[in-house]
């Protein structure tokens, strides 16, 4: 027994205590870390396109087009003479501002409407979960298909259809703990001091969901870069010549037959990127679903 | 069971309504007039307006949403822009092949993943528990068309033992050759699928009070896995395959294309490269139809699983 008995520790900020947590969510599931990384290199990688490329994406090289990994051309040359490796870490920019943007629009609209449906509850809440049942059980790359084949394929209606067919998980999981949270008493209290619904369900509410939807938001990013290199396989990708890994291995594919590396180093930095996510995000959600712990 | 039936189908309706009218909505909200999108710039002002009273488009929109909803109910889908044939024949001409191969594929996952996770949970933190999800994790991890293009590579180039070419011709041979690479392709990510859910499924239920005793009373363990905890995992499983069905339809679209195998996937990216509104229309009603009827039988599984459902 020490002689001072220490005070009572001041209450950590809400930052702190975040941070806190979400290191002992990391720490719960080494794999986590591991995808961390691996995604936090491929970012970097990306940011860094512009000086770490050893050549013009764009460039095209008559004199060296289909030839094999080699000191020149570290991972060899496309049909045009174009470098496969600048293409690569230009494509990496591609797919993750996309799968960023179009996972944090479906993450906010997903996360507004399962609160709201919860929060008000009877009808609207059977209506607005019902039409997302209907949107979840859509084959998402079908739909994500025909709205960049209606509106074209152009960055910004591509981040649309993405957005649009992740929002559904978003409402689910936001709206259960709204609703069990809405019958305890210190929202009773919080309501009879004239607290607005907006302030209830923004202050006291969503702060408890909030690890549970970051979480979800890891495995959708994955599944958005997914449906990205999907389209661009079909030819829904943002426009040629730009680099999009979707877009080279179709293009590699064409020339499976004598180069096979070209539709191959893509597939394989798709994989690692979405393995890596899918680590981090598998790893996270056992730590933070007591329920779960260990289980899943 | 009557009553469940009945709101069951009523929900299945309503489903379908309302995803064909987003459909209408969706074709409609082109920038642009389609008639102008389908002949290009050239096109005469007469052609144009030929075209546009072709598809309907010089209707009003109330009145072009009732033929709309009238046609699709009925199958007339109108008529491809393209081969000029109705757009439900070129549908059911090629509607066999994706559900053949969506079925099979379906039954490989569940053959592989359910015994596997259920392996998985019995083997809690073993060896074969921490490969598995990794494994697993892997194989959920891979685009369709990535995991398609590596078998194709692999047993159809390096190694030819099946044909680059996956369509078959008569013989029950040649339908094996072509619908293997395909199907294994298909059936290894739903395996991955279905093993994580079995096993997370099992685990609940393990930790469950009739386990407990049942094993103490001397149940022998088979018994206990096979029939008492199996079962009651069902549910989560069978809702997790039903969802995935939907995934596994986009898979097909991704897995017809590298194996140049026929289907919708297929006559979905024709349309898509031809233009043809008509087409797609009709692919889209499609997809509709499959998803509701796919959502149905789900939900009636669920009461031949757990008689509980029914008087819910």
């Amino acid at each position: 027994m020490s002689a001072t008995v220490p005070a009572h520790e001041p209450a950590p900020t809400p930052f702190a205590f975040f941070m806190r947590s979400t290191l002992r969510a990391f720490n719960t599931n080494k794999t986590s870390w591991v995808g961390l990384v691996i995604f936090l290199l491929v970012v970097v990688a990306a940011i860094l396109a512009p000086w770490i490329a050893p050549h013009d994406p764009l460039e095209q090289d008559v004199l060296n087009r289909l030839k094999p990994p080699s000191a020149a051309f570290w991972l060899g040359t496309d049909n045009f003479g174009r470098d496969t490796l600048s293409r690569l870490l230009y494509g990496a920019q591609i797919s993750l501002i996309i799968g960023i943007v179009s996972t944090f629009f479906a993450m906010l609209i997903g996360t507004v409407i399962g609160m709201g449906a919860g929060w008000y509850g009877g009808r609207f809440d059977t209506v607005v979960m019902q039409a997302m049942d209907v949107l979840l059980a859509f084959p998402s790359l079908i739909l994500g298909l025909i709205v960049v084949a209606m509106l074209g394929p152009s960055m910004t209606n591509i981040i649309i259809a993405i957005a649009l067919t992740s929002i559904p998980p978003f409402a689910r999981i936001a709206r259960a703990p709204t609703i069990a949270v809405k019958e305890r008493d210190f929202v009773e209290a919080c309501r009879s001091l004239g607290f607005s619904d907006l302030r209830i369900l923004s202050v006291h509410i969503l702060p408890n969901i909030l690890p549970e939807i970051l979480v979800m938001g890891s495995l959708w990013l994955a599944n958005a870069i997914r449906t990205e290199a999907s389209l661009a396989f079909i030819g829904l990708g943002v426009k040629p010549p730009t680099a999009t890994w979707g877009g080279m291995i179709r293009e590699g594919f064409e020339n499976i037959l004598d180069s096979y590396w070209l539709a191959m180093v893509p597939g394989v930095a798709i994989l690692v990127v979405i393995f890596a996510l899918n680590l981090l995000g598998d790893g996270l959600r056992d730590a933070i679903d007591p329920k779960l712990k260990g289980e899943a | 069971m009557t009553a469940f039936l009945i709101r069951r189908l009523a929900f299945a309706c309503v489903t379908l309504f309302a995803v064909l009218t987003l459909v209408f909505v969706l074709v409609r909200i082109v920038p642009g007039d389609p008639a102008q999108l389908i002949l290009g710039d050239q096109a005469s002002r007469e052609a144009i307006v030929a075209l546009r009273h072709r598809l309907g488009l010089d209707l009003s929109i109330t009145e072009q949403y009732r033929v709309f909803l009238v046609g699709a109910l009925k199958g007339d889908w109108g008529v491809s822009m393209v081969t000029g044939q109705p757009v439900i024949a070129e549908v059911l001409r090629v509607l066999p092949w994706t559900i053949e191969l969506t079925l099979v594929s379906l039954v490989l996952g569940v053959a592989a993943g359910v015994p596997m996770g259920v392996y998985a949970a019995i083997h809690r933190n073993r060896f074969f528990d921490y490969v598995a999800r990794i494994v697993s994790l892997l194989g959920l991890s891979f685009p369709a068309f990535v995991a398609a293009i590596l078998l194709l590579l692999m047993f159809a180039i390096v190694l030819p033992w099946f044909p680059v070419i996956s369509a078959r011709s008569g013989s029950p041979t040649a339908w094996f050759q072509s619908i293997t690479l395909p199907a294994i392709n298909l059936g290894l990510i739903s395996a991955a699928y279905i093993m994580r859910v079995t096993r997370s499924a099992m685990l609940e239920v393990l930790s469950e009070d009739y386990v407990r005793t049942a094993r103490a009373k001397g149940v022998p363990w088979p018994v206990i896995i096979w029939r008492h905890s199996l079962r009651n995992a069902l549910i989560p499983i069978i809702t997790v395959v039903g969802l995935y069905l939907g995934i596994l339809i986009g898979n097909s679209v991704l897995t017809e294309i590298v194996f140049n195998r026929p289907g919708l996937g297929k006559l979905i990216i024709g349309a898509l490269n031809q233009r043809d509104y008509p087409m797609l229309q009709g692919m889209m009603v499609i997809y509709t139809m499959v998803v509701v009827l796919v959502n149905l039988i789900t939900d009636l599984t669920y009461g031949l699983v757990d008689p509980r459902v029914k008087l819910q």
